[in-house]
């Protein structure tokens, strides 16, 4: 009896795992194999004709300290420093934009599909090269943002994609442009708020200001939390619209240079392979730290609601 | 009444303010829209939004793309590797999901924090491997690299989303149907697959933009123009860059908008519901 009992366990085991196959040969093949072999490339020189050449940590060392002999990479570092900025400008600026228009839209508007669809656009088709192209037309010298600066206001306006000041800006720009699926989240967020709150604070007084930092973030706390850290990690890692926008190159003087279009020139224009693996884990760390000490922070501001 | 008037004004504002701000957030877009019907000279000449001269010229140049490939072509095959990553999401995803939310195994804990952790993961991680894997293989210049690891669900995203979908369902279909005699595979099929259909169609929805914007690995995989894609395409006339270019540029950038904007006017409801439901990135 007991035996048939067992039998039957690893029968249910099985069909079950059956149903995993697909996942789990993904898995191991696509996932976890490049993993370890590229964290064994870092350590490398690798130009793909030839066998990888063991280096130890150098390609580490290049990259943070450098000395003489094998002198630091600057354009990593100012990859780095280019990106981080994108990230930590363009992630808050997108949200507070969102969180903005979600509480403009919470209220009993006939037109909110319509809004809603009207702002989501931008988002739906933001990520193409398309737009990418579109943006550099847009912000060009002679483009069409500067025509109509020179032409209603009389002004002489700076080239803005080709100027190392601002390119960078209107990258942050097309990103925040993006704000439409967080306002979606936002605002089925808000419409879970009670109505209550609202009035028994209002009869106690307390004005618009005060409900929203009392009330509004208190309650949304989680949601706005959640965004931040996916948004994060998405703008990490952005490249389509950096690459099209600076013609492959990152250019003007590396001012768009992200870590991943780097990273991507590092590994393929320049077959430095090796180098581009040890970036890649350096990005898997940053990212998880991010990650790691937003959910650390979050344990003290982000209230999840559990009892009162 | 007095009251009653001043909340709508109110609310006659704010819907003027709302309007206003989408209006200027769309206003490159359809700026966009406008210059691909004005003659190539004129476009950056004249800032107005309604062309002084309607053509469709730039749509036939543009068509024809750069040297001997067309956009046909490249529609072609954007529609073809969107279309296979679609089927395979379908249906691995789903596969994968249902394992996870409603069948017990030794181990299903450890499996799906696994499956969580990939969801995080930057993909710049295994670029390089699977490039080296794949050229080994010999699929460089196909699109197998950008199809086939979809077979193996390797978007955990949609694994998550319907793993969360299935969740919700109700168990006793599924134990009324084990009574009757179904086995596991059928209830999948004929029980969860239908029931899944909105989290299913978001899975079709987000899997057919994001492969369709997919620069990324079309740029990495594809090298010859008959293999491109449309965003490949487009980036073709940037490359040649010159006045004359940007008009047919603009028109196949509207086409290659297209079919995102047909995808997202049908199926609004379900974009709506995946993106609250889920919070989904973009």
């Amino acid at each position: 009896m007991n035996e048939r009992a067992r039998k039957k366990a690893i029968r249910e085991n099985l069909t079950s795992y059956a149903f995993l196959v697909p996942w789990l040969l993904g898995f191991f093949v696509l996932t976890l194999y490049p993993m370890i072999y590229s964290f064994f490339l870092s350590f490398t020189e690798f130009n793909i004709l030839q066998p990888p050449k063991w280096l130890g940590l150098r390609n580490y060392f290049v990259m943070f300290i450098g000395n003489e002999q094998f002198p630091r990479d600057e354009r990593f570092l100012n990859s780095l420093l280019v990106t981080f900025k994108y990230v930590f400008i363009s992630v808050p600026l997108k949200l507070i934009f969102a969180l903005g228009i979600a509480m403009l839209m919470n209220r009993d508007l006939k037109l909110i599909p319509f809004y809603r669809t009207l702002y989501y656009i931008p988002t739906l088709l933001g990520g193409s090269v398309a737009i990418a192209a579109l943006w550099r037309r847009l912000f060009a010298g002679d483009g069409v943002l500067n025509m109509i600066l020179r032409s209603a206001f009389n002004l002489n306006p700076p080239a803005w994609i080709s100027n190392p000041k601002y390119a960078l800006y209107t990258l942050i720009l097309l990103s925040v442009w993006q704000f439409g699926s967080p306002m979606i989240i936002f605002l089925a967020g808000l419409k879970q708020i009670p109505k209550e709150y609202y009035e028994a604070s209002a009869v106690d007084g307390a004005g618009k200001m005060r409900q929203f930092f009392s009330i509004t973030l208190p309650c949304l706390s989680p949601i706005i939390f959640f965004n931040l850290v996916m948004q994060m990690i998405n703008a990490f890692q952005s490249f389509t619209q950096a690459y099209i926008i600076s013609g492959g190159q990152g250019g003007p003087l590396d001012s768009t240079m992200f870590y991943s279009l780097y990273l991507y020139l590092k590994g393929f224009a320049f077959s430095e392979m090796g180098y581009a693996s040890a970036m890649a884990w350096v990005l898997l760390i940053i990212i998880a730290a991010l990650t790691a000490l937003a959910f650390k922070v979050s344990g003290s501001l982000v209230s999840y609601g559990s009892g009162e | 009444m007095k009251r009653r008037t001043t909340s709508l004004i109110k609310s006659i504002l704010t819907n003027i303010l709302i309007l206003l701000l989408g209006m200027c957030m769309l206003y490159p877009v359809v700026w966009l829209i406008a210059a691909s019907f004005k003659e190539s000279n004129t476009i950056f000449s004249d800032p107005g939004l309604w062309p002084k001269a309607f053509t469709l010229q730039n749509y036939v140049k543009g068509w024809q793309g750069i040297g001997i490939v067309g956009f046909a072509t490249f529609f072609k095959n954007s529609f073809i590797i969107s279309g296979l990553c679609v089927i395979a999401n379908v249906i691995f995803c789903s596969l994968t999901a249902y394992a996870f939310a409603r069948l017990k195994f030794a181990g299903r804990n450890i499996w799906f924090a696994i499956m969580m952790v990939t969801m995080m993961l930057p993909t710049h991680v295994t670029t390089i491997p699977r490039y080296i894997m794949f050229r080994k293989f010999g699929w460089i210049d196909t699109f197998l690299p950008l199809v086939i690891p979809k077979f193996f669900a390797t978007d955990a995203f949609f694994i998550f989303l319907l793993v969360q979908f299935i969740r919700s369902l109700p168990k006793e279909l599924d134990e009324s149907a084990l009574i009757d005699g179904c086995g596991k595979f059928g209830i999948y099929t004929r029980i969860v697959m239908p029931l899944t259909k909105p989290a299913l169609i978001t899975t079709v929805i987000f899997t057919f933009l994001w492969t369709w914007d997919d620069f990324f690995n079309q740029l990495l995989y594809l090298n010859s123009p008959s293999k491109y894609t449309v965003p490949m395409g487009l980036r073709l006339f940037l490359d040649s860059s010159g006045i004359s270019s940007w008009g047919p540029m603009f028109a196949m950038s509207v086409l290659s908008l297209l079919p995102c904007l047909i995808l997202f006017f049908s199926l609004q409801k379900y974009f709506v519901q995946g993106i609250a439901t889920t919070g989904i990135k973009g």
